[in-house]
């Protein structure tokens, strides 16, 4: 957990290392070589090329047709579909990894959706802002008003995501749905990580998201 | 549509449309009674011609070659004057030079199908053992036994295996059809506006329009050719029936409204008073005057019997384990005949066996026509497929290897 990636938001120029994202080289670290994986909401396809570069073979599911046009513009295979709606469609097992990449927020039924990327595939990776943060709190404390911040502007009548969590919540889901964190990196607000060794309130404070490494659980809890 | 003529009177199917049956004004291969044609129905058929045009130049490898699949009324004639009608090939947006298929880089083929009536053996064809048009003595075809029939061609052709074989509607029914029997034979494939079934609805359509053809009394039981007499007026109903399946409720209220056609008040008539009447039967007996009343039923029946996963225990996802294939599907928003779900479930079984697959659905208020329809983002995304799976296969700008 030595990494100093950062992870930025939607909205946020990324970082880039020898041309790619450093949030998309943290991901594409977590995956093993040699195995397959769907990427859930791949935009442009640039994860997706990053992880065929590194034998990976890849499949991608993304909303938008420019975003599909952009993939199939790069040979990558990518469908046109939702992740609420078409990820039901998949047979089980099909992958060895699903990624889910700041979008689990703006899912109609995200425990559904989670429960779906683990049936799909062996692990799942999903990151995801944590609305735990203390500048998120802040706001509402102080402020009274709904948070907003530069990676998250929308006011909450416009806003896409529609099911906020804190990293507190979410692992509380993975617990309640009998999923194994195998990895969790929670990053601070200058995209370095929070020590592992600090309790998981702290990791709720100062995250500002949240990368999780997931694979099904055993037999009962 | 100053040429609007009603379909009641004589639109004499031309003599060049007869003479095109056997002796089509493109390429032609011969196969002999050493090589018969083995159909889906039994029968052994031989002798038999395939018509086909191509355009650019097989590469030193053989390996830019990209077979177009022609949709129910289509026909070889894809990218030049159609020796019939006179007009353009029926996909100048998608083929020709700067378009997605270029034939200064690819070399492109697109044969008749068997069963057609523009030069491929089918029921508008002369029967050798009775020196007579074949009409319903003609085998049933299917579009399984279209693709074998391709697949001779390409053998003669010399081609172990197509760069990509690309079509729409009945073509995409090829299309997959090519990708279920001759995996291997395909490195691409583009799959547009089409199914792996032919649906209740679809085939409720087409038993109307084959209706429409025999119940005109100049059908003669298929026997027109030989009583010197044509359905052209069974045949232009189901075309126009066909027609309104090929558009969508918003194109034509964009295309026709309710306008009147050279006239400002209702005739209080059966006359053509609407634009959209006059388009209709304008499109009927044009059609009548390229196409065969019989291949039509023959090929309209060809579709209905169009199911890859019943071939295959009924488990779609059987007929695509193991490809290595790139596909790429598209559909059309406002398609109402081939809709996107069908698209969708195509999607889902290739998902299921691991197959590399792409799939957009192209927001339009065209319909099911399309594909064939200058429609920017539909050209975009089959131009950008290709370059990808063109440089996948090796192939350099200009088409070499």
């Amino acid at each position: 957990m030595s990494m100093q990636q950062t992870l930025p938001l939607p909205g946020v120029a990324p970082e880039r290392t020898g041309g790619y994202r450093r949030d998309h080289l943290l991901v594409a670290e977590m995956v093993r070589p040699g195995s397959r994986v769907l990427d859930v909401g791949c935009g442009d396809g640039e994860l997706l090329q990053l992880l065929e570069s590194r034998g990976i073979d890849g499949r991608g599911i993304e909303l938008s047709r420019e975003g599909v046009n952009g993939c199939v513009a790069k040979g990558l295979a990518v469908v046109q579909g939702d992740a609420d709606t078409d990820l039901v469609n998949y047979p089980d097992d099909a992958f060895d990894y699903v990624i889910l990449s700041q979008t689990l927020q703006a899912t109609r039924q995200p425990k559904v959706v989670l429960e779906n990327l683990l049936r799909i595939g062996q692990r799942a990776i999903v990151s995801f802002p944590n609305f735990g943060f203390w500048k998120m709190r802040l706001q509402l404390l102080i402020g009274g008003h709904m948070p907003r911040t530069e990676n998250l502007p929308a006011s909450w009548y416009d806003t896409a995501n529609i099911h906020f969590c804190t990293i507190k919540d979410f692992v509380e889901l993975c617990e309640q749905i009998n999923v194994k964190m195998e990895r969790a990196v929670a990053l601070d607000l200058y995209g370095r990580p929070v020590p592992l060794n600090l309790p998981w309130w702290v990791w709720n404070m100062f995250g500002e998201q949240g990368v999780f490494l997931l694979s099904r659980g055993g037999q009962g809890k | 549509m100053s040429n609007v003529r009603p379909i009641t009177s004589q639109s004499i199917p031309s003599d060049d449309r007869a003479h095109e049956a056997d002796h089509p004004s493109s390429l032609v291969a011969q196969f002999g009674m050493d090589q018969p044609l083995k159909l889906d129905c039994g029968v052994d058929l031989a002798p038999f011609q395939i018509a086909y045009q191509t355009y650019g130049e097989l590469n030193a490898d053989r390996s830019n070659a990209i077979l177009i699949c022609h949709a129910l009324t289509g026909d070889q004639h894809v990218n030049n004057t159609h020796p019939v009608t006179g007009k353009p090939g029926w996909w100048d947006t998608m083929v020709g030079a700067g378009k997605p298929i270029d034939p200064d880089k690819y070399f492109i083929i697109c044969s008749n199908v068997i069963g057609g009536c523009m030069g491929s053996t089918g029921p508008a064809s002369l029967n050798p053992a009775t020196g007579k048009v074949w009409g319903l003595d003609f085998p049933i075809i299917t579009i399984p036994d279209m693709v074998r029939a391709q697949a001779m061609l390409i053998d003669r052709l010399g081609i172990a295996t197509l760069f990509c074989v690309v079509g729409g509607s009945m073509g995409g029914m090829q299309v997959l059809q090519w990708t279920a029997a001759y995996p291997e034979r395909v490195f691409a494939t583009l799959a547009i506006a089409c199914s792996t079934r032919h649906s209740a609805q679809n085939i409720a359509f087409h038993e109307l329009g084959r209706q429409a053809v025999m119940a005109d009394p100049d059908w003669r039981g298929g026997r027109y050719v030989d009583e010197d007499t044509h359905p052209h007026r069974g045949l232009a109903v189901a075309r126009m029936a066909a027609h309104i399946t090929y558009l969508s409720d918003a194109a034509l209220h964009r295309k026709f409204g309710r306008r009147m056609q050279d006239r400002e008040l209702p005739t209080f008539s059966f006359d053509a008073d609407f634009q959209v009447e006059s388009y209709l039967r304008y499109q009927g007996s044009s059609f009548v005057e390229r196409f065969d009343a019989n291949s039509y039923l023959y090929l309209t029946r060809a579709m209905d019997y169009f199911d890859i996963a019943a071939d295959h225990n009924g488990v779609l996802a059987k007929a695509f384990a193991g490809i290595k294939t790139r596909f790429c599907v598209v559909s059309f928003t406002s398609d109402w005949l081939f809709p996107t779900s069908e698209s969708r479930a195509l999607v889902h079984a290739l998902n299921a066996s691991s197959a590399r697959v792409s799939f957009a659905e192209i927001e339009t208020d065209r319909g099911h026509d399309a594909f064939l329809l200058d429609v920017p983002e539909f050209l975009d995304i089959s131009r950008a497929f290709l370059l990808a799976a063109g440089k996948a296969r090796g192939l350099k700008d200009d088409g070499q290897s």
